[in-house]
């Protein structure tokens, strides 16, 4: 297996406190990785260090074999941020056609990414008037448009109901057959069984890696979020 | 840069403001509006509304894209759609470009239209030419855009951003020689004056709407709009930062 993400001595200071601080991380190319961790574990932190938005204050971060935010990159890498980063006053297509203008790809191609978030019959919707999941899933197709080989996904699933998220995570999973990767960040425990494998983050740093399956087994707790709690009890209390 | 991204842009940001009929009908009735007072105020004196006529023409799309293109930038950067942006293949030129394109075309309507009220009904003396004002007001909107464009930077909520008009605008009017005359103001306020930008614009459209020859200091004028339009757009390009805390 080849790595597509690998992150080494990674620190981030915010206001004088390390917020991130990861020795060690590669994720699988071609496997959708789950990042799991509460609110303020410094999950769109680290996600963003990926996409070359955040300012780091050490170590590295490569991504496909490039140091992260440089140029070569930014065709190859999808980002969706956690706040859904579309244009209100535009409808659904307006917003889509701009995205794929800047990635240059077609019209063909946006009707794939609609249907691929079931956003269809939509697009003539201005983004202010859609839900906040049809927002967030417009903003996942802007991230979807120019067939990035690395995705980041910032808590793409918060919000929506148990058959669109089903069928969200499916989604990610044909993507990461076809060859893309996938790192896919969630606070809720119970979509780590959808992922390939894991990586759980707390106060800053990786409590854990590995499939969910090899975590279990490591804890041998059977629910994900005793296999959380068992960890962290591993490690003592701060 | 790429044209294609930069057009991109334009055509999305007009597409934003065909999405807003009431700012479009704002932008170009309000100064249309204002005229008209203009008009009215100095029936008895239209002496003194030829000379403030074309400078106001000029000016109203200076102060009108200034404050447009800093709250679009900021709304921009607090809805994400910046951080996004910068993560991708657009360059900060596309955006910066593609941004003064749609904001050029809106300001030209906005300055064709009060030229056309102007010089048609309200018996307004163009001076050397219509034609140059409406392209002088043009630039001005250009050079109100890079400003804003800078001062969003320094903008963390609309409310702030708002108040920059009056903080950024406000003391170029007072002091660019439309109320009082440059050589009539103090030392230390031609001092002021001589390093705000708006000076040159109003200078500049001043000595269009004069019946005198142009002269090099009009053309000095305009080097001078356009080396502040420039020196701005790159001191806002230099706000929009790939990387944030």
């Amino acid at each position: 297996m080849s790595v597509a993400i690998s992150i080494r001595d990674l620190r981030v200071v915010r206001g004088g406190r390390e917020v991130l601080e990861v020795d060690a991380l590669d994720v699988e190319a071609g496997m959708v990785t789950g990042l799991l961790g509460p609110s303020g574990s410094g999950k769109s932190t680290l996600l963003r260090s990926i996409v070359g938005a955040q300012i780091v204050d050490g170590g590295s971060v490569v991504v496909l074999g490039l140091p992260s935010g440089t140029p070569a990159l930014r065709a190859r890498v999808g980002y969706q941020t956690q706040a859904p980063s579309v244009y209100a006053d535009l409808t659904v297509l307006e917003n889509l056609d701009y995205f794929a203008r800047i990635a240059g790809v077609d019209g063909g191609r946006v009707q794939e990414v609609v249907e691929l978030v079931e956003l269809g019959g939509l697009e003539p919707q201005l983004a202010v008037t859609l839900s906040g999941g049809e927002r967030a899933r417009l903003s996942l197709a802007a991230a979807l448009l120019g067939r990035p080989e690395v995705v980041v996904l910032d808590e793409p699933t918060v919000g929506l109901d148990p058959v669109l998220r089903r069928s969200l995570w499916k989604m990610f999973h044909e993507l990461a057959v076809r060859g893309a990767t996938l790192l896919v960040s969630s606070h809720v425990m119970d979509e780590a069984d959808r992922c390939d494998a894991l990586a759980l983050l707390r106060d800053g740093e990786v409590l854990a890696t590995g499939t969910p399956g090899s975590l279990r087994e490591r804890t041998g707790e059977d629910d994900l979020d005793a296999v959380f709690l068992r960890l962290i009890g591993d490690r003592g209390p701060e | 840069m790429t044209l294609s991204r930069t057009w991109a842009t334009a055509l999305r940001v007009l597409r934003q403001l065909r999405h807003d009929p009431r700012t479009i009908v704002l932008l170009l009735v309000v100064p249309c509006v204002l005229q008209i007072l203009m008009h009215a105020l100095f029936t008895d004196t239209p002496q003194v509304f030829q000379k403030l006529g074309v400078p106001l023409l000029g000016l109203f799309p200076f102060i009108a894209m200034f404050i447009v293109t800093s709250i679009t930038m900021l709304r921009e950067r607090v809805s994400g759609t910046l951080e996004r942006l910068l993560t991708t293949p657009l360059a900060r030129g596309d955006l910066l470009v593609g941004y003064g394109i749609a904001f050029a075309l809106l300001a030209a309507a906005q300055a064709i239209l009060v030229s056309a009220l102007s010089f048609g009904l309200l018996g307004l003396d163009a001076g050397h030419a219509a034609a140059a004002v409406v392209a002088l007001a043009i630039a001005n909107a250009i050079l109100g855009m890079a400003l804003g464009l800078f001062a969003s930077a320094f903008a963390r909520t609309e409310f702030q951003a708002v108040q920059f008009m009056p903080a950024f605008v406000l003391p170029q009017i007072l002091l660019c020689g439309l109320i009082v005359p440059r050589d009539e103001m103090a030392g230390w306020l031609q001092a002021i004056s001589d390093v705000l930008p708006l000076t040159y614009a109003y200078d500049a459209l001043a000595r269009l709407a004069s019946s005198e020859p142009l002269g090099a200091r009009f053309w000095a004028d305009v080097v001078v709009i356009a080396a502040v339009t420039a020196l701005s757009l790159a001191l806002g390009a230099a706000t929009l930062r790939r990387r944030t805390g």
